[in-house]
């Protein structure tokens, strides 16, 4: 099972051209650090080299963990969700008669949302935590009996479980989806899913840096430009489309599933800013060097993953 | 008393370091060999086990906690774990306090007092709770006499102020179930007691060196 990938032939493409994109970035890394000169640009490019070796690491863990198969995605993602839930329950304030609602969102639900998409559940996985969960949150916190705040405390943490749990796995769930004519292929969509919606980050952040004027909403995201998000938008859906062969989509197809990604990416990434600049933080933690947090990382996927996964079982599955 | 680590404290260290994700920073000084006391906040069952393991391995060994003698002599696991695993020092807490005749009030104090200085030897290191019991994790309660008086009895030892943050959200007092959050773990400059400072003074002070190291929500 391990090796079902290497028999793959396009996913290995695949997993080159990453390859390929981390050794060019490197170097160009490198190349900017022998050059640099003066202190604010020796702090960009560090925190660009600093990214660079992040993504080494994470494209590592991600490949092995696809390699394992289905079980190898669950996992990593369910630890991915599990990671930025904790992020996020962190940094939202929360009280004293949360405390065992949080327990069950982080040893219950969101281990159940997973093992759901494990057995393939569809009609339970898609409705627990939007239904059930969402019937519970309140109900256990208002048991506990403390209503100062509860409505502001019932909808973060719902909307924590919602992001990280909920959103996130559809992600691995993609590996569950049986599109004909696309058996055993699965890993390339979830492959495809990432490499665009995180190469639509990494390029809205280099055409920002290197071209970007025109703040977009420069109270909730200073970094985020007009320039840097058409650029990076159209250079990442450009991607997108170059990788239709490994997809079953056509080109054509290929570009509108790009296109909605990186657009859906941006929507993530602003949303989490703005829940950062009401908490008043800056990056959601610091386990990730130089990207902040995990959830910093994948708050573009969040929003990308599920319309993602209904769009595809929609119009491919049946 | 370097009896080496208990397997079980080992195993106990590494749960509550990956419960708590605990992130540690030396701010006002670095682990070090020397005798020491550390004194922090104190809201959770996690705080000692948290700050325990931030040491280093070989200082772990010789680093012993100070706990409440009534609560944990209440139940065998209790009495096992804080006795045999984390080779705990137990003292009566408050006992001072309870008897009337200040002579007798004294005799204990100095009794606790002496205890405590056995516990540190000439080799070994403390952790002390000196609000005695667990906040709520908001405010930072009175420090008992206690570090006061066991610091004029042995200068020669330094005292590390810690502040234990968010803690109080992971296992908070009356609750058996934990919620993993992240937590930090900050180590402050050490302090002692200056010429002719009196008790309360020098109590403040130790009070305010460890809450000037919280830095979500300072209040």
């Amino acid at each position: 099972m391990m090796f079902a990938a290497l028999h793959d032939s396009k996913l290995v493409w695949l997993y080159c051209g990453v390859l390929a994109l981390l050794v060019i970035s490197t170097l160009i890394g490198q190349v900017l650090k022998a050059a640099r000169k003066g202190d604010a640009s020796r702090s960009t490019i560090d925190n660009l080299n600093a990214r660079i070796r992040a993504w080494w690491k994470m494209a590592a863990i991600f490949a092995v963990a696809v390699a394992f198969g289905p079980i190898g995605a669950l996992v990593l993602f369910g630890l991915i969700s599990f990671l930025a839930m904790r992020e996020y329950m962190t940094l939202v304030p929360t009280r004293r008669g949360d405390h065992l609602t949080l327990f069950w969102s982080f040893f219950v639900i969101m281990p159940l949302q997973y093992y759901l998409i494990g057995i393939q559940w569809y009609g339970f996985f898609a409705i627990m935590i939007p239904v059930f969960a969402f019937v519970f949150v309140p109900t256990s916190i208002a048991i506990a009996g403390d209503t100062e705040h509860f409505l502001e405390r019932a909808a973060k943490i719902q909307f924590g479980i919602m992001v990280c749990a909920y959103c996130l796995s559809h992600a691995p769930a993609l590996l569950l989806l049986h599109i004909p004519g696309f058996e055993g292929h699965d890993a390339r969509l979830l492959l495809y899913l990432v490499i665009v919606d995180q190469m639509s980050d990494v390029l809205q952040y280099v055409w920002g840096k290197l071209i970007g004027r025109h703040k977009i909403a420069w109270r909730v995201s200073p970094n985020k430009t007009w320039e840097g998000f058409v650029g990076g938008v159209a250079s990442a859906t450009a991607l997108g489309t170059a990788l239709w062969w490994a997809t079953p989509f056509t080109p054509l197809q290929s570009a509108g599933m790009s296109l909605m990604i990186c657009l859906l990416g941006f929507a993530g990434g602003l949303v989490m800013s703005a829940i950062k600049r009401d908490i008043g933080i800056k990056d959601f933690g610091v386990v990730i060097e130089g990207h902040g947090g995990i959830l910093d990382r994948i708050d573009s996927l969040c929003f990308a993953a599920p319309i993602f996964f209904h769009l595809i079982r929609y119009y491919f599955v049946r | 008393m370097s009896a080496g680590i208990h397997p079980v404290a080992s195993l106990l260290a590494a749960i509550a370091r990956g419960i708590s994700g605990v992130q540690v920073q030396w701010a006002g000084c670095e682990p070090d060999e020397r005798q020491r006391i550390y004194f922090a906040n104190h809201s959770s069952h996690l705080d000692f086990v948290v700050l325990w393991s931030a040491l280093p391995p070989d200082l772990r060994a010789r680093t012993r906690p100070i706990a409440a003698k009534d609560y944990w002599e209440q139940r065998p696991l209790r009495l096992y774990l804080a006795k045999n695993v984390f080779h705990a020092v137990l003292v009566e807490r408050g006992a001072a306090a309870k008897t009337q005749h200040p002579e007798e009030a004294h005799f204990v104090g100095r009794h606790l007092i002496d205890q405590m200085a056995e516990a540190l030897g000439s080799e070994n290191s403390l952790i002390l709770f000196p609000e005695g019991t667990r906040g709520t994790g908001e405010k930072l309660g009175p420090f008992r006499s206690g570090l006061y008086h066991l610091a004029l009895h042995r200068p020669d030892v330094e005292l590390v102020p810690a502040y234990l943050e968010n803690l109080n959200r992971i296992l908070p007092k009356g609750e058996f179930l934990p919620v993993p959050m992240l937590s930090l773990l900050t180590f402050g400059k050490p302090i002692q007691v200056e010429q002719s400072e009196h008790k309360d003074d020098f109590l403040e002070r130790a009070r305010e060196a460890v809450a000037s190291l919280r830095r979500i929500g300072n209040a």
